[in-house]
């Protein structure tokens, strides 16, 4: 059956006061190794996805998804405003003629091609790739498994824990150079925290 | 005739950016217009799409408008913005690869004397060419 708008509102709530659950824990990190901001940003990007709830909805999934990317890009205020912003904006895009979740891999590897493409950032530079990247392969390459979300958690978790050694070249954290070792990507983080909630809600709807 | 390259100066601050425009409007004049935004949509340290939209709004030339930012946010935020504007204006704006301060008032001085959007971005990247 394809995924109802329904479904997706319930989803998105979950989401969101997950984020916003994260928003202390996210500023750490980011206080380490960037601004220190992360964690408020995405609160209030989020907060602002709560109050859209009823729109998004009441709307066609292609149109929902665009209205998650507009309220994140206006809203967030840091550079992560934009990049999850494409990424659902670009997921809401790719939607058009196709369905979820069976074209799921197509759909979300649209998003990721977008935050990419936004960020000029590639894989191993530190940054939410880090995470969507991988969860992308296990969506490609895992597409038949019953356990699928667990595979996915997994993953987002053990690439978090990758970013530690990486030195960042992209975002706030390359001013730190070589400093920016031994600390986990706040952004990588609040992509892991997505992600599982996402899972998680999956799951408890099974 | 008249026309003038619009500037547009984002910082994450509204003091930076402010000041900024205080520079350029004393060392350039008021004949460029200049229009500038800071801070995050509570106030704070950061910036603002749909701040930087009405700023290129208020900035705006049929030569286009120039943008000069500070750190990596308020690029990327700005890149989303000119995406966000109406797709006939979408070309006729620049982000500068320049420090904001000294890029602002060397675009400011080009844009005063007439030049195409492309120079005036040229003059502002002469400056991180190093």
């Amino acid at each position: 059956m394809p995924l109802q708008p329904e479904t997706l509102k319930s989803l998105v709530k979950a989401a969101a006061e997950q984020v916003i659950a994260s928003a202390p824990e996210l500023t750490a990190l980011d206080q380490a190794i960037g601004d220190g901001d992360h964690g408020s940003n995405m609160k209030r990007g989020f907060e602002a996805v709560l109050g859209n709830l009823d729109t998004i909805g009441a709307q066609p999934l292609d149109e929902a998804f665009k209205t998650i990317g507009k309220t994140l890009v206006m809203t967030v205020g840091g550079a992560s405003g934009p990049l999850y912003g494409s990424f659902f904006l670009a997921v809401g895009e790719a939607l058009r003629g196709k369905q979820l979740p069976d074209d799921l891999a197509d759909v979300f590897g649209c998003g990721v091609g977008a935050v990419s493409m936004r960020g000029r950032s590639q894989a191993g530079e530190k940054t939410m790739l880090d995470v969507l990247l991988p969860v992308l392969e296990t969506l490609r390459a895992e597409a038949a498994r019953p356990d699928l979300i667990e595979l996915v958690r997994a993953t987002a978790t053990e690439a978090v824990a990758r970013t530690v050694p990486m030195q960042a070249t992209k975002g706030r954290a390359s001013f730190l150079g070589a400093r920016s070792v031994g600390h986990v990507d706040p952004g990588a983080r609040s992509s892991c925290v997505l992600v599982h909630a996402v899972c998680n809600s999956l799951e408890a709807r099974q | 005739m008249n026309d003038m390259v619009g500037i547009v100066i984002v910082s994450h601050s509204k003091d930076i950016a402010k000041g900024t425009a205080d520079m350029v409007r004393q060392m350039v004049g008021n004949e460029v217009k200049v229009a500038f935004c800071g801070g995050d949509p509570d106030g704070g340290l950061g910036t603002n799409v749909s701040l930087i939209i009405d700023a290129i709004n208020n900035a705006w030339s049929p030569k286009g408008v120039a943008i000069l930012v500070d750190l990596g946010g308020a690029e990327t935020n700005s890149e989303m913005a000119v995406e966000m504007l109406q797709p006939e204006r979408q070309n006729l704006v620049v982000v500068c690869n320049a420090p904001i301060v000294e890029g602002a008032v060397m675009a400011a001085t080009e844009a005063a004397s007439g030049s195409t959007l492309e120079q005036v971005r040229a003059v502002a990247e002469e400056l991180s060419a190093g």
